[in-house]
């Protein structure tokens, strides 16, 4: 590594000036005050009881709270400065690739006749729209291996809920009600939820010593009442499921269909693909793989795309090229219908096309490589202390555990999150998947420097010191951010979920 | 090779090195060699970001039915209004755009307080005292209530209003596979729900009905209160964000659950999405609640925080047990919406609701002086959208008014099926629906019925 570089991933520098509580928008509220203008139209206002019927109009209007535009301007950014972000540093988060978000995309989203377009506008006023979605469902299934693709749902978990109706409607054409659909232990908690919201019951499955599916305890719960089986590959415990072949052979035997949970495809993109493995419908995270900012928990955007055989059930009306060149919508034979109010968070896919054609196919393999570089070299560095769950290589990110370090110190995993805080770098996730104990799960992304994943390093290791010297120092953490640990036991039993419900 | 990754040549080298690897390849040893990619993915190469910007503009400038270009009278649930510079430049801040979920309070109390004035904004429009922290968007809001609402009567009969939006009751239909709830679709008569139709059914368990039709008329929520007590059954109520503010809420109408489309509340039209959805309920289904809720309480010094509570309702805990399965949220569109209601104040949104609902007045007045253009519905007073009929199908008409810099409206047959129960099939080929907002001016509408009566003719 390049010596004495300092990390730029480290957010330890970041100012937060004083330890005041931010007041709420409605504590600021004087009445009168007023910070809207609005255009001038020419056109009077009449009276709202000359236009409907009076028993429909309220009293008074709803009381939102009055502030100038200062002191709003002053408010919100008072609170982002209450915020840890990828903007910010090191977000190292596991399962939710917190990659940087390029800023181009946010202009690219941002520019006129993309944002000021009425979704009902017609296809021959959008013809820009259908031809920026016709492209990326290109790319997504080039990228994924699979024929064709639905833009429409908002989020992951609505993927997977398109996904599995796919699945059922498959089924049902071929007059065949199946009743099961198999999940390993290991998987994301929308998996098996969906799955119920779909009207099948779930069978789970264990995972062996490597890590892996149990392939005999799989082949055990294997027959003709499976509709399928949903797998993350690699999967969440960062490993690569290299029995995929086997399974799918085993799962088609049966007549079953292979789900992909896409939330990790950022391991694998230009290197393997889910159609090549022999999957039938997967979903993407555009937001994890494809860069769009998570946005504080959404929007996101969950494109499922399908092999051959699921095509004619795909989602509708869908935008599609004509035989002239020109763009249309088109609704597949026996569509499930719509999953979307309109057509998918379609700004959203636009930014995702964006970081596409930034980085290319060459680009896309590019970020796998070093997205799990980046993953093996943390794992083997900070393996002293916090010993990988599986000790070999991993894919884009690393589970370790902090089992020995609890039994020696009695630190926990969440308190080595906490006092990461106050070392500038945000917590990775704890205590998942659930199969592994004290899990800590580190993904650090192709973004972040080795002179940052080093500074993230050194801080784990003087934590884990510390554990042992002064174990109360890390319990207490953290000291240095706005807030301390907050009670969540009392937020659930006194609820107060808005200004309004205080005492 | 243009992209975002840090690492030189070098350090490349120097890490592979430390896992004593050879090459890159074998980092990916564990994937079975004949699965592996080979050749590189069949795509363009990366270009760099000012060639892909100036691919983008191509692509953009080919929509020509976009807001700059086309005046803009379309609504039918998506709305041309004004988002100041100031909503803008607050919730572009990268430090609520780039950030995630919220699980580490301690540094995420800017998104959790944004939240929690979100919750308190929409629970006092639509006067219940819980909102959840957003749902995708109003069809998923919709579909969500409907999921509680069955899961709380215990009965799988749904009526569904056909004033409901019709692509979210498409997308209800779509997830009714799943779940098997049974959807009952029932007509408009003279803009409003054909109760009456239904009067004694008993396997209802659920009323779903809008505050306003996407037709721009006036529900009768009194009525569909009292066939809910005469059922048993919970009323969810579909309401719009800014009409909310001038008429009685939801909630003092009865209303168990009420759902929207905050889209109206700072988002821009963006080609129907990302969206808002928008959902609030009673204290008693708190505990059914779909997707994030955010609780005030205190940290360990005693000083005010914020946190997402009752987290045992969701699917990571709950898994195949949890009524709903959303994970994320549209927290960004939920913080933009408590900046713009915070930019728009008391005063200004009701101006705003009032506006829309006068210059949508003036609007239907202007046109239907035409010789041949006429209310869908005579004599029943609308909202924010108003219904016509004109003597050419809707969907020529808005191919001539395009011509002529408009974006007239939106078809009715490109938005219902045939055989709709919200309207009479004779009119629906030449009905169009047509919106205008607060950003309206006098002189567009008169161009807009100059250029109408022109295409007419």
């Amino acid at each position: 590594m390049t010596a004495g570089a300092a990390p730029g991933g480290r957010a330890s520098s970041a100012p937060l000036i004083g330890n005041d509580r931010e007041p709420t928008l409605f504590e600021m509220s004087v009445p009168g005050r007023t910070a809207y203008q609005l255009r001038t139209t020419g056109i009077p206002v009449r009276p709202l009881a000359e236009l409907l019927p009076a028993e429909l109009l309220a009293e008074s209007p709803t009381d939102i709270a009055e502030v100038s535009e200062r002191d709003l301007v002053a408010h919100f950014t008072r609170l982002s400065h209450r915020q840890f972000s990828v903007d910010l540093g090191a977000y190292p988060l596991g399962s939710c690739t917190m990659k940087y978000n390029p800023k181009l995309c946010d202009t690219i989203a941002a520019m006129p006749g993309l944002a000021d377009v009425h979704p009902a506008a017609p296809a021959s006023m959008t013809q820009g729209w259908l031809e920026l979605m016709v492209e990326l469902e290109d790319a997504l299934c080039e990228v994924t291996g699979m024929a064709a693709a639905t833009l429409q749902p908002s989020a992951g978990a609505a993927g997977e809920l398109t996904g599995l109706l796919l699945m059922a409607a498959y089924h049902e054409a071929n007059g065949d009600r199946r009743r099961r659909v198999l999940i390993p232990d290991s998987a994301h908690g929308t998996n098996p939820a969906s799955a119920a919201l779909s009207g099948y019951e779930v069978t789970t499955i264990p995972t062996d010593e490597r890590g892996l599916v149990d392939l005999a305890a799989l082949r055990e719960a294997l027959d003709a009442d499976v509709a399928g089986i949903m797998l993350t590959n690699p999967n969440t415990a960062g490993l690569f499921e290299e029995d995929i072949a086997e399974i799918a052979a085993a799962v088609h035997e049966v007549g079953g269909l292979l789900y992909y949970d896409g939330a990790n495809l950022n391991a694998i993109l230009g290197v393997v693909r889910p159609g090549d493995m022999g999957f039938d419908i997967i979903h993407m995270n555009l937001h994890k793989t494809f860069a769009t900012p998570h946005g504080g928990g959404g929007p996101g955007a969950g494109p499922v795309a399908v092999s051959q055989r699921v095509v004619d059930f795909l989602p509708g009306p869908k935008p599609t090229r004509l035989e002239d060149g020109t763009f249309g919508w088109s609704t597949p034979p026996r569509s499930i219908g719509r999953v979307h109010g309109w057509h998918g968070n379609t700004l959203v896919l636009a930014r995702a096309l964006t970081y596409i054609k930034v980085h290319g196919g060459d680009g896309l393999r590019r970020v796998a490589e070093r997205a799990v570089l980046n993953a093996n070299w943390l794992r083997r560095r900070i393996s002293e202390h916090y010993p990988a769950a599986h000790d070999r290589i991993c894919m884009h990110e690393v589970v370790v555990t902090g089992t020995a370090l609890k039994r020696a110190t009695g630190v926990r995993a969440i308190d080595v999150a906490k006092r990461l805080l106050e070392e500038g770098f945000h917590s990775p996730t704890v205590y998942f998947p659930l199969i592994i104990d004290e899990a800590l799960m580190f993904e650090p992304t192709e973004t972040e420097s080795l002179q940052t994943l080093e500074a993230l390093a050194e801080a784990l290791d003087r934590i884990a010191v510390e554990a042992h010297e002064h174990p109360d120092e890390v319990t207490a953490a953290p000291r240095t951010t706005p807030v301390r640990r907050v009670d969540e036991a009392r937020a659930a039993r006194t609820l107060i979920p808005t200004e309004d419900a205080r005492v | 090779m243009p992209d975002y990754m840090p690492h030189t040549e070098a350090e490349i080298e120097s890490m592979l090195a430390f896992l004593d690897l050879a090459s890159i390849d074998e980092l990916f040893d564990a994937i079975p060699k004949a699965l592996q990619v080979t050749g590189g993915l069949a795509m363009a190469d990366g270009a760099p970001e000012p060639d892909v910007a100036f691919e983008m503009q191509r692509i953009a400038a080919a929509n020509r039915g976009a807001a700059s270009r086309l005046v803009c009278f379309a609504g039918a649930g998506a709305y041309d209004h004004e988002v100041p510079s100031v909503v803008r430049a607050l919730a572009g801040r990268g430090e609520f755009v780039t950030a995630y979920t919220p699980y580490q309070p301690e540094v995420a109390q800017g998104m959790l307080q944004a939240i929690f004035e979100f919750q308190t904004l929409i629970s006092r429009l639509y006067g219940l005292p819980i909102s959840n922290a957003s749902l995708y968007d109003g069809a998923a809001s919709v579909t969500e209530a409907i999921n509680l609402a069955v899961a709380s009567s215990k009965r799988q009969g749904v009526l569904l209003s056909t004033g409901v939006h019709p692509t979210w009751r498409s997308v209800v239909k779509t997830f009714a596979r799943g779940t098997g709830h049974e959807i009952i679709e029932v007509g408009l008569v003279d803009g409003r729900t054909d109760l009456a139709s239904v009067a004694g059914r008993e396997d209802i368990g659920t009323v779903v009905v809008p505050q306003t039709t996407f037709l721009g008329t006036l529900d009768d929520l009194s009525a569909a209160r009292a066939l809910c007590d005469q059922l048993g059954a919970v009323m969810v109520v579909v309401s719009d964000p800014v009409l909310a503010s001038v008429l009685k809420s939801p909630g003092a109408m009865g209303a168990d659950v009420a759902v929207g489309e905050g889209q109206p509340l700072g988002t821009a039209l963006s080609f129907g999405g990302p969206y808002l959805g928008l959902f609030a309920c009673s204290a008693a289904q708190v505990r059914r609640l779909p997707g994030r809720l955010v609780g005030e309480t205190l940290d360990e010094e005693g000083r005010r925080a914020y946190v997402t509570t009752l987290r045992a309702r969701e699917q990571d805990i709950r898994r195949e047990k949890a009524t709903s399965n959303v994970c994320s949220n549209q927290t960004l569109m939920a913080v933009t919406a408590a900046i713009q209601l915070g930019w728009l104040g008391t005063s200004g949104l009701a101006e705003v609701a009032a506006r829309c609902i006068s210059s949508t007045r003036h609007l239907a007045e202007a046109v239907t002086a035409i010789d041949g253009v006429e209310l869908l519905l005579e004599g029943v007073p609308v909202a924010r959208d108003v219904a016509i009929t004109t003597p050419l199908a809707g969907e020529v008409l808005l191919e001539r008014l395009a011509d002529e810099g408009f974006l007239g409206g939106v078809a009715l047959s490109a938005l219902v099926e045939e055989g709709d129960g919200s309207v009479d099939p004779a009119l629906r080929e030449r009905t169009i629906v047509m919106s205008a907002t607060e950003r309206r001016t006098a002189d567009e509408v008169e161009r807009f019925t100059t250029a109408m009566a022109t295409v007419i003719r």
